[in-house]
């Protein structure tokens, strides 16, 4: 368990005394280990189900509570896989002659710490401080070695972030003077019906959520940050920083939101993520440049997580699981197909020298390999079988129909479409042969490889769908029971 | 009103301020300062609210230290941040900023 959370900030702390190439060196090592770490702990919650844990056998709340259940498990094997992926990919695509790039490992080993930390954390005020070093650390990695705009969107960013975090801090300050306890499991028991001052206690932690999340209409800081970022900090960025807000956010509806919420709440936050998928892919593919589109879809991708909302309040229990387990794998799908479309995405750039889309003409015959790449992660998106995204949307479309609320099955829909538009928009580009330069730089295979096994992942989800949403049944059945053990 | 109310309430007082601060001010270095005092607001609920029928709770007070640290942190990065914004471009709030080089942003 330790290590899962305390070798990465001993990996952070390590790399901040050595140059580039030694902090890759021991992040190889690093990434291994956690890797291992991560598949170990997989199996064992497999094996057994899943438990709480007490970090150095101190007792909460002075202590550090970790519940460990199959979806946390996932979610952190999830981490490992392209978090590997990513800081293999920045070790070749980041320049090591420059003298800032030595700092990328900490603040990329700070933020899995982060990540870590919020998947596992099992009271409210964790939780808090594992968003803040997840911030802190993404922010740091948007600036690092940038321009004067790159600055910009790395203080829009933190100061949406942090603002984010302070909404949701009030909201753990009004349960914990409540309930005197921080403990979400506690929480869940002690409350019996809905209080007004507890709905909004619920309303800010949600507020502060979705901002951080960038739920339409506060999306506006994702994009400038994560289409101007390096291209693995991208990747990072929308493929797992996102979803951990979005995961407690997810969390604390599922424990609170029947008591504390309201169909009306439910209903406003599903039309606000339906609002965010058209909207988002709208702008998608009105955008000039070849990263803004893919940070725009991301704004779209994270709307279809927020139908969560909606389709699990006041449904029935199979229904719930339904959307449940569209959720996680719709996290899941989106995070391997958009680290791999933004690390793709980066290789394409680096061959044209251009970051427009319309620069893009002719790069389909030098760089094949990319594009295809980019593609399957584009199917995904789409939501065409057999990818995870399918999969994802599929399981969200059974529980529109089943509770009744069609009206999201349209949004299913036409987000869908929308997705095709803008990839086949790229490939239309990539295709089209009246560019002027037809000089290519071809980056090292390796470069090309890591997206390409992302793509895959994300491609074959939809084919182990079965057994991953085994693992995610856990969770809310045999952990149920150790729940009702705690005092 | 109990003592530990009335921090509360100055609290949620403090944060609205803060609050108003943040979204209207355009100084990055007010924005800053601003964000602090909605912080220092959310502590003040954080402590002020947890009485118990004992006397203060101890809870609360060390989630404050850290709460604190990790203010301090993200108040040194913006600091950094906003200070190298300025040495390069000149301006001290974002809007003046995206107007002046519109051009290269997102490129």
């Amino acid at each position: 368990m330790a290590g899962l959370l305390f070798t990465p900030l001993a990996w952070a702390a390590l790399s901040l005394l050595l140059d580039f190439r030694w902090g890759r060196r021991l992040s190889w090592l690093g990434m291994l280990i956690q890797v291992l770490v991560s598949l170990a702990l997989w199996f064992a919650v497999v094996e057994g189900g899943g438990f709480f844990y007490a970090l150095g056998g101190w007792e909460a709340p002075l202590g550090i509570a970790l519940r460990v259940d199959g979806l946390a498990v996932t979610f952190v094997l999830l981490t490992a896989a392209v978090a590997t992926a990513c800081g293999l990919h920045a070790g070749v695509y980041l320049d090591a002659g420059k003298p800032w790039q030595r700092y990328f490992w900490p603040l990329f080993w700070f933020l899995w710490a982060g990540l870590n930390g919020v998947w596992l954390g099992a009271d409210l005020f964790n939780l808090y401080v594992g968003l803040e070093l997840i911030s802190l650390a993404a922010v740091g990695l948007v600036a690092l070695g940038g321009d004067a705009a790159a600055l910009r969107a790395a203080l829009r960013y933190l100061f949406a972030a942090l603002l984010g975090s302070l909404a949701y801090l009030l909201g753990v300050a009004l349960v914990y003077g409540r309930f005197g306890t921080l403990s979400l499991a506690v929480v869940d028991e002690l409350l019996v019906t809905g209080e007004p001052a507890l709905t909004m206690a619920l309303l800010l932690m949600l507020a502060g959520l979705a901002l951080k999340t960038a739920l339409f209409p506060m999306h506006f800081w994702l994009p400038p940050a994560h289409g101007i970022a390096k291209s693995p900090v991208s990747a990072l960025l929308s493929g797992l920083v996102v979803k951990a807000s979005f995961y407690i956010a997810a969390r604390l509806w599922l424990e609170l939101g029947d008591r504390l919420g309201g169909q009306w709440l439910a209903q406003f936050i599903g039309v606000l993520g339906a609002a965010a998928v058209l909207w988002g892919s709208w702008l998608a593919f009105r955008q000039p440049h070849l990263k803004q589109v893919v940070a725009y879809s991301s704004v779209a991708q994270i709307g279809y997580l927020f139908l969560l909302f909606p389709l699990t309040f006041a449904v029935a229990e199979p229904v719930s699981l339904l959307a449940q387990q569209g959720m996680t794998l719709q996290v899941i799908s989106h995070a391997l197909a958009k680290s791999a479309m933004f690390l793709a995405a980066g290789n394409l750039i680096l061959s044209v020298r251009s970051k427009r889309v319309d620069a893009l003409g002719g790069v389909s015959h030098y760089l094949p390999f990319s594009l295809f790449s980019f593609g399957l992660a584009g199917v995904s998106l789409m939501g065409l079988p057999p990818t995870g995204g399918f999969a994802a949307k599929w399981l969200l479309l059974q529980a529109s129909l089943a509770s009744g609320q069609w009206w999201w099955v349209a949004v299913l829909l036409l987000g869908g479409v929308l997705a095709a538009a803008y990839v086949f928009r790229i490939y239309r580009a990539t295709f089209l042969e009246d560019s002027d330069s037809d000089e290519f730089y071809h980056p090292p295979r390796s470069l090309e490889v890591i997206p390409m096994v992302l793509a895959l992942l994300a491609l074959g989800l939809g084919l182990v769908a079965e057994p991953v949403l085994s693992v995610l049944a856990l969770p809310f059945e045999v952990v149920a029971g150790v729940e009702a053990a705690q005092p | 009103m109990s003592s530990g109310l009335l921090y509360a309430l100055a609290g949620v007082l403090l944060s609205g301020i803060g609050l108003a601060g943040f979204l209207l001010l355009a100084h990055l270095l007010r924005r800053l300062l601003a964000f602090n005092l909605i912080g220092s607001g959310v502590f003040l609920v954080l402590v002020g609210l947890a009485q118990h029928r004992s006397g203060p709770d101890p809870v609360p007070q060390a989630l404050v230290l850290t709460g604190i640290v990790v203010a301090i942190a993200a108040t040194a990065l913006a600091i950094v941040l906003i200070r190298r914004y300025f040495h390069l471009t000149g301006h001290t709030s974002l809007s003046a900023g995206s107007a002046a080089d519109h051009g290269g942003a997102g490129s």
